[in-house]
């Protein structure tokens, strides 16, 4: 039974872009799947180690920078950037998360912003990369390894075949004694280490993996859109979309983010399309109001409360097939 | 003698940033909740000042204690309507509940009070003046002197009184306090309200001398922040002295590298102070 939810996921992800044959969808759609792979990633340790990590944007900038930076530089394929960016996500989360991730909770959430906002602040200011206007693309590819396509479609398979992978290896790690240990992290610092957990180091482990996926969908981001600029790669709000995004669906389940970007991607074009340029503002603050809703209400995101329902009228179920044998019980003894 | 003007002019702005500092390791010390919106509490102290002289021509010492008494109110709301709901749950509902408030604070008054930069007039506290050689503009001088009076005032109203022993009563063990007949939940509010307060009257300073925007939380909050975790979290004396050293050294280095990096030497100073002492100059191991 399990399976076949799987395979009815994944036929639907797979199809999705040959029945809604219409740019605006399949646009929708590969934005739908970025934003799950960023918030995935950040799901990683924020979601499953519970370290909640407010600066994961840094990971998306460097992602984002460095197959523009590639290209600017030496004409190359954006492709060659791929790996330089995780390369230098890797350096950035073992920088803060060492000192950080030995504290409590509060300091790792306070270092990941800070970070983020100093390497966007001197970002802004570097001529090599452009300062506050940032790093273009080729306009026109020269090749398939360009990576420049007109319509979403190319995009979206890759946006797949990314967001299939992260899923899978997160999968195996929800099996595997990693996955105990970060749950084990999540649930009680203290009582793990005493249990033997190597703590700081799975944490550390975490990050790094968060780090290296949040990297690739800023690479991804970037061939998609073509150019880059601070505000939208270290932004700290590209930061706060991934913790959305994967609270809203359900913060250390496996398809939270993915359920989450389903429902806030599309809210938010919707939103922008309705409001226009000048309604930023307005979509902002119907985001904070989500934001604060989910924490206040139902801070384990929808999939919990989906959980909790179908608990419940299992338990209902259960009680009424209780009281009808009962009842049956009673009447045969009657008789 | 020009550095000594640097000098004078980091110590001014950092008692500032001081006071609204101290309103953030207040809260976080006694309830380990961080308030990601302080610097939108401090925002909204500049337009509440802002529009108190545009409105009604209040003075200076009248916006501010008006500031004070709104921002007050508004952080008791805040602690009410959300905090207490959420400080016993997960920490990712504690961030969220405060990121998500930062989100509709400050776009709800990009929203209302539009994207362009209003400000007080210029002369509205004097002439600059000139103090042995050393230029001081009126309005740093009057904003800096007042903030460390308040922000020693709080300290005393926190050490000293009957109010401030059952806060820090309650910051140090809930049940305690609770079985000696004090009631954590008015205690918590009264600190939320305190909190606000002091971003408030911080804010309204900060508005006689500098541009107000509804984005100018985003670079304030992050400077409280820093104040704070390099003070040691809970450390009122220790924002206090962190806040000072912070001011120094974004005016100094504001000065000799230039204004845009100002901030890049502050989140460097944190980023060390993580490594080296990551409980903070003040705060408890």
């Amino acid at each position: 039974m399990r399976h076949v939810g799987w395979i009815v996921l994944a036929t639907a992800l797979l199809l999705f872009p040959l029945s809604f044959n219409n740019p605006y969808y399949e646009q929708l759609g590969s934005l739908v799947l970025l934003a799950a792979i960023s918030a995935s990633a950040w799901n990683l340790i924020g979601g499953y180690a519970g370290q909640v990590s407010v600066g994961n944007a840094v990971f998306f900038g460097a992602g984002a920078y460095m197959p523009m930076l590639f290209y600017k530089l030496w004409q190359v394929s954006p492709l060659l950037g791929f790996p330089a960016g995780i390369a230098v996500s890797l350096a950035i989360a073992v920088v803060i998360g060492i000192p950080t991730l030995r504290l409590s909770g509060h300091y790792f959430s306070m270092a990941t912003i800070a970070v983020a906002e100093l390497i966007r602040i001197v970002v802004s200011n570097w001529g090599l990369l452009g300062a506050a206007i940032g790093l273009t693309g080729p306009a026109t590819p020269r090749g398939w390894w360009d990576l420049v396509f007109r319509s979403s479609v190319p995009y979206y398979y890759m946006f797949l075949a990314v967001l299939l992978t992260l899923l899978a290896i997160t999968y195996g790690i929800q099996r595997s004694r990693f996955g105990y240990y970060l749950r084990a992290i999540r649930g009680g610092e203290r009582a793990a280490r005493s249990l033997g957990v190597p703590v700081s180091r799975y944490k550390l482990y975490a990050f790094m993996l968060s780090a290296t996926f949040t990297s690739l969908a800023g690479s991804l981001y970037v061939v998609k859109f073509g150019f880059i600029d601070p505000g939208s790669g270290f932004g700290i709000l590209v930061s706060v979309n991934m913790v959305l995004i994967a609270a809203l669906g359900g913060a250390g389940r496996l398809l939270g983010p993915l359920l989450g970007a389903a429902i806030l991607i599309p809210l938010q074009t919707e939103t922008n399309n309705l409001f226009g340029g000048g309604g930023t503002g307005l979509t902002y603050i119907l985001y904070g109001g989500i934001i604060v809703l989910i924490a206040r209400f139902e801070p384990g995101g929808l999939l919990e409360m989906w959980d909790r329902r179908r608990a419940r009228r299992a338990a209902r179920r259960a009680r009424a097939t209780e009281s009808a044998t009962d009842a049956a019980a009673r009447g045969s003894h009657a008789a | 003698m020009i550095f000594l003007q640097v000098i004078v002019a980091g110590l001014l702005i950092g008692a500032v940033y001081a006071l609204f500092s101290s309103g953030l390791t207040l809260v976080w010390g006694m309830m380990n909740v961080i308030n990601f919106a302080h610097g939108e509490f401090v925002m909204l102290g500049m337009y509440v000042a802002f529009w108190a002289f545009t409105l009604a021509h209040f003075g200076v010492a009248s916006f501010s204690a008006i500031a004070a008494v709104v921002l007050f109110m508004l952080g008791v709301l805040v602690y009410l309507g959300l905090i207490r709901n959420v400080m016993r749950g997960p920490m990712l509902a504690q961030i969220l509940s405060t990121f998500g408030l930062l989100l509709v604070l400050r776009y709800a008054a990009f929203w209302a009070f539009g994207a362009n930069f209003v400000g007080l007039p210029d002369g509205i506290l004097g002439p600059s003046l000139n103090v042995g050689g050393i230029l001081l503009s009126a309005p740093k001088l009057v904003a800096g002197v007042v903030a460390l009076a308040v922000t020693v005032g709080m300290h005393l109203l926190l050490t000293r009184t009957m109010l401030g022993s059952r806060i820090l009563a309650v910051a140090e063990d809930r049940n305690a306090a609770m079985l000696m007949g004090i009631r954590p939940d008015h205690m918590q509010a009264i600190a939320w309200g305190l909190s606000g307060a002091s971003a408030g009257i911080a804010g309204a300073l900060i508005a006689t001398f500098f541009p107000i925007s509804a984005t100018v939380g985003e670079s304030l909050g992050l400077i409280a922040f820093v104040v704070v975790t390099f003070g040691g979290f809970g450390s009122v004396p220790g924002a206090m002295i962190a806040g000072l050293v912070i001011g120094l050294i974004e005016s100094v280095s504001a000065f000799y590298v230039g204004p845009e990096y100002q901030d890049v030497f502050v989140y460097a100073l944190f980023v060390l102070v993580l490594w080296v002492r990551p409980r903070g100059l003040m705060g408890k191991a």
